[in-house]
């Protein structure tokens, strides 16, 4: 077998079985963008420094440039592309168009997974709870504030809370 | 705002669920059959000779379709016509370590990069310059064979009024030097451009910029093709900020490479690529001169800048004139005088990044006024509200000010911080500052002179109802499509998110000069009021003639057409349409805007006239460690005068993010280089060069304050780049207030906060900053009386100013 020879794995990704072949030594971002064509997954620096490319692996962040596509047989990945169901956005893909928290919108994928990999393991994360849970994610856009008012916002709504942006959020302070 | 359905509002940006959902195509998302993948040897050398390159074992590696050497593409370009300097692979010699020397096309990008490896380039080296006062000190050996001096590629000597009489009037006179460190862009998404060129003869470019216009340009010129014959497109920027503007090295080679091999070629930068192409803040050397009155009137400013501009023009000559532009248009300044001189380098370019040129004299005008208060014994928020420009006013150096909302942005801010309560009264190690800001709204000029306007728009009407807007402006996620669907979308009474918005593609859409200097609110909404506007003219003729009405009654809203007094009589939006598209055809209408002339008419008057001033005013608190020098914000409170909101939320976002970039830069952002000739960058990665992530983000309390301004859109001014002016000078002088020391540099490091306390406690004077500034071989001064001392915008002749026009 050359290096460039292709593996064939099996995995789930985005909750559907899939079967991809790949040269060996790719990593997982890679394998997505490049083999499975799901470009929404973004890359920063491929080096693990900036959080862009983050995926999530059996429900938990990685940074897909560190991991090897091998490495994903049998396991389950979810990418943004598999956030909406059924046409519908999830809540935080909702909050995140809404208050702003997606500007360029290059690292915003990452931050949507990141986000709700919090929200699962804590539905009522405090502010320093978001801040902690995404300090591995750079955005240079909005400065990180439209994010956490966002996944707040998100949150109380994943709880069946009924809830609207505060006015300041959009307007600002009269 | 009253009577506006769309404008005002806070909505949604028209392309956040692309966003959200990952759809939205960036340029390495691009991929083609039979792709081929382009990769840059760049040099090793900071300043050398080429001697020969030899790319044999390359071009014969399995895989490698092409090679490229700078012999391939002769014909130099660059943004600016006077700094057409650039090759895009390098001819005879190198300019910085990561000049691009060679390039490979292959069937892969680890064969590509494999390649590369294979290339030999034998270099002559040459002494390097390494910084702006290096190049003062060695004229020789020149790093280019033109520019004003040596190695200084440009030199600006302007005076308005006779500063020195200004200085004999004052009661204060003082002297400041600082240093401004420079920093980078940083953007998410690295560069990348992928071209296709068909056998008919074109080319077709899709690239993460901008200015898909001047790349446009550089294209022509560099590939000798008719513009007609190319097509590029701009893709979404997963942010730009300024480091997308200029047309790079990248772009050429990759559409050379596409013609050469006849496939599809992509070149994607790698994050260290990212950092050579730079063309971030310029490293800024600054010494300021202002004379006062006792209640802090200005009496006279004298300004000098020296920048450091890396090895190649850039934006560099506008750089350097925006380091002495704007200080006119905050406080009012009676006789000026600027001098500016911009260094060629061994690093990489330095260019445009938000604020461009002006956050580096912000910072020491702000700086510097905040010791002038001290000294005064004046609060610094009242000896700022004592001397503001007033509005619809012309400024010694004839800037037209047409609205001006600083006052109210200081009250804003001194008021909701609690500035009273605070200021002087804080525990030690804790303190707040304020500073202020102006930014322009788009250039008077554009880059390349011509007499045709800054931004076109087309828009159709459709017989369903439909509205497509084609505007050639370039979304770089500051919202500038979704602007053209909101002001379209208010004229015709439509709802935004039914207008169909194409954008950034040379063969569809009319020019807009770009996504920089926070032109494109007020332009392209210009241009779109006006199509937008026209388009409404013809369909309310046709309208009002079936309802038997006269056209002012007609009131265009949630997709109808109808009696502004008796609304249920009326028509949908699509048969008001249809009745003009039966009268008179295809219903279809263009928009333009060009900028107001400006009031200067000296040379070097081209930078600095604006059709409309944002202005900003910023209090930082911050808590200094004494014990580690690390200087934490927990808050800034910003007021941001923008004229008129489009869409708030948007505006609230560009505020955030501005006070966010410019906290990076005020504590940690910098492009530092090992302190040899051998000018290597220390931190070509996203680990090492330090930006705030959600751990040392601030809160940030926002307001915005609209004073509308006549030539914006619905009143409207920039956003995108002023409130980030004053957070530098804001944080430092709230680092003075809490521990007594002054860091006249940026970044605010936790090193240079220590060692300015232990001069303190040495009994030294507490500062860290410059001390002195070079001599430069400055050029007779242009003269230019200004508008108060009978001046009419042009530079007086030598003899008139000898005499002094009074």
């Amino acid at each position: 077998m050359t290096a460039d020879a292709k593996v064939t794995i099996a995995l789930e990704v985005n909750g559907e079985p899939a079967e991809v072949a790949f040269a060996p030594h790719k990593t997982l971002l890679e394998v997505l963008r490049e083999d499975l064509n799901l470009t929404g997954t973004k890359h920063g620096c491929e080096l693990g420094e900036c959080g862009t490319c983050t995926v999530l692996l059996d429900g938990t962040p990685v940074l897909s440039c560190l991991v090897l596509g091998l490495a994903c047989a049998g396991h389950k990945v979810k990418t943004v592309e598999g956030m909406a169901q059924a046409g519908r956005l999830h809540p935080l893909q909702e909050t995140f168009a809404d208050l702003g928290a997606a500007q360029c919108g290059y690292c915003t994928p990452a931050f949507l997974l990141a986000a709700e990999a919090l929200l699962i393991a804590n539905p009522k994360p405090t502010r320093d709870e978001i801040k902690d849970a995404l300090a591995g994610n750079l955005c240079r856009c909005t400065g990180y504030i439209k994010i956490y008012e966002a996944v707040e916002l998100a949150a109380a709504r994943m709880r069946g809370e009924k809830v609207e942006p505060a006015r300041e959020t959009l307007y600002g302070r009269p | 705002m009253a009577g506006h359905r769309v404008v005002g509002k806070a909505h949604r940006k028209i392309d956040a669920v692309a966003k959200v959902t990952g759809i939205t195509k960036f340029a390495d998302d691009l991929a083609f059959p039979r792709m081929l993948y382009g990769k840059l040897l760049r040099s090793s050398e900071p300043h050398a000779k080429i001697v020969r390159v030899d790319t044999s074992a390359a071009e014969r590696l399995e895989g490698v379709i092409a090679v490229l050497t700078g012999e391939d593409l002769p014909i130099p370009f660059g943004i600016l016509p006077v700094s057409q300097d650039e090759h895009a692979l390098c001819l005879d010699k190198v300019r910085f370590i990561g000049d691009p020397v060679a390039a490979v096309a292959a069937t892969s990008e680890e064969t590509a990069t494999a390649a590369l490896d294979l290339i030999k380039v034998e270099y002559e080296p040459l002494r390097a310059i390494a910084s702006a006062e290096d190049a003062v000190a060695h004229p020789e050996p020149r790093i280019h064979d033109y520019g004003d001096s040596g190695n200084l590629h440009k030199l600006i000597d302007l005076e308005f009024g006779d500063v020195a009489e200004g200085f004999s009037d004052a009661d204060l006179v003082r002297e400041d030097l600082f240093f401004f460190e420079g920093n980078t862009h940083l953007p998410m998404e690295q560069h990348a451009a992928a071209a296709v060129w068909s056998p008919d003869g074109k080319l077709t470019l899709w690239s993460s910029t901008q200015t898909p216009h001047y790349v446009h340009r550089a294209l022509a010129k560099v590939l000798e093709l008719p513009p007609a014959r190319i097509r590029v497109i701009a893709t979404p920027n997963g942010g730009g900020f300024g480091g997308k503007s200029d047309p790079f090295s990248h772009e050429i080679v990759v559409a050379k490479l596409a013609m050469l091999t006849g496939r599809p070629v992509k070149i994607t930068l790698t994050r260290e690529e990212v950092f050579y192409c730079h063309r971030g803040r310029h490293p800024t050397l600054m010494w300021v001169k202002t004379g006062v009155k006792k209640d802090g009137a200005i009496t006279g400013m004298h300004f000098r800048s020296l920048l450091d501009g890396g090895g190649y023009g850039s934006y560099g000559v506008a750089s350097t004139y925006y380091t002495g532009a704007l200080q006119t248009v905050t406080y009012q300044v009676p006789r000026y005088r600027f001098q500016g001189a911009r260094a060629f380098t061994n690093k990489p370019p330095c260019g445009p990044k938000r604020g461009h040129g002006t956050p580096q004299p912000r910072f020491a005008l702000e700086v510097h006024l905040d010791k002038i208060a001290e000294q005064l014994k004046l609060d610094p928020a009242e000896l700022r509200l004592k001397t503001l420009v007033p509005p619809n006013s012309l400024t010694a150096n004839y800037l037209r000010v047409g609205s001006m909302g600083l006052g109210k942005c200081i009250e804003k801010v001194v008021e909701g911080s609690g500035w009273k309560q605070k200021f002087h009264k804080l525990p030690e190690g804790r303190g707040v500052g304020i500073a202020c800001s102006s930014y322009i709204s788009g250039a008077g000029l554009p880059i390349y002179w011509n007499n045709m306007p800054h931004s076109g728009v087309q828009l159709r009407c459709d017989r369903g109802g439909g509205v497509t807007v084609f505007c050639g402006s370039t979304e770089i996620g500051q919202g500038s499509d979704s602007v053209l669907a909101y002001v379209v979308a208010e004229v015709l009474g439509v709802d935004p998110f039914e207008i169909a918005v194409v954008t950034a593609d040379t063969d569809l859409t009319p020019v807009d000069l770009g996504s920089y200097s926070s032109r494109v609110t007020l332009m392209t909404g210009n241009a779109a009021l006006q199509a937008a506007e026209r388009a409404r003219e013809i369909l309310a003729l046709h309208a009002a003639r079936k309802l038997e009405l006269p056209g002012d009654r007609l009131v265009f809203a949630d997709g109808r057409v109808f009696d502004a007094q008796d609304p249920d009589r009326g028509m949908t939006f699509a048969e008001a349409v249809q009745l003009a598209e039966a009268a008179e055809g295809t219903i279809g209408t263009v928009g333009s805007y060009t900028p107001p002339r400006g009031a200067g008419k000296y040379r070097g008057a081209g930078v600095g006239p604006s059709p409309a001033y944002s202005y900003s005013a910023c209090v930082a608190e911050v808590d200094v460690d004494p014990a580690t020098g690390i200087v934490r914000v927990p808050t800034i409170w910003i007021a941001h005068d923008v004229g008129r909101c489009i869409n708030a939320a948007a505006v609230i976002g560009q505020v955030e993010g501005s006070i966010y970039m410019g906290l990076g830069e005020a504590l940690m952002e910098e492009m530092s280089y090992r302190g040899d000739l051998k000018v290597v960058h220390k931190i070509p990665s996203l680990l090492e060069y330090k930006s705030p992530t959600t751990l040392e983000m601030c809160d940030v309390v926002t307001y915005l304050i609209e004073d509308p301004d006549p030539n914006g859109p619905f009143g409207a001014k920039e956003v995108g780049q002023g409130p980030l002016l004053p957070v530098m000078p804001a944080v430092a002088n709230a680092v003075y207030d809490a521990v007594g020391v002054r860091v006249d540099e940026v970044p605010i490091t936790p090193e240079k906060v220590l060692k300015a306390l232990k001069k303190k406690a040495k009994g030294e004077e507490g500062r860290v900053g410059p001390s002195t500034f070079p001599q430069i071989p400055w050029p007779e001064p242009t003269r230019v009386p200004p508008p108060w001392e009978g001046g009419d915008g042009k530079a007086a002749a030598p003899a008139a100013v000898m005499g002094r026009q009074r």
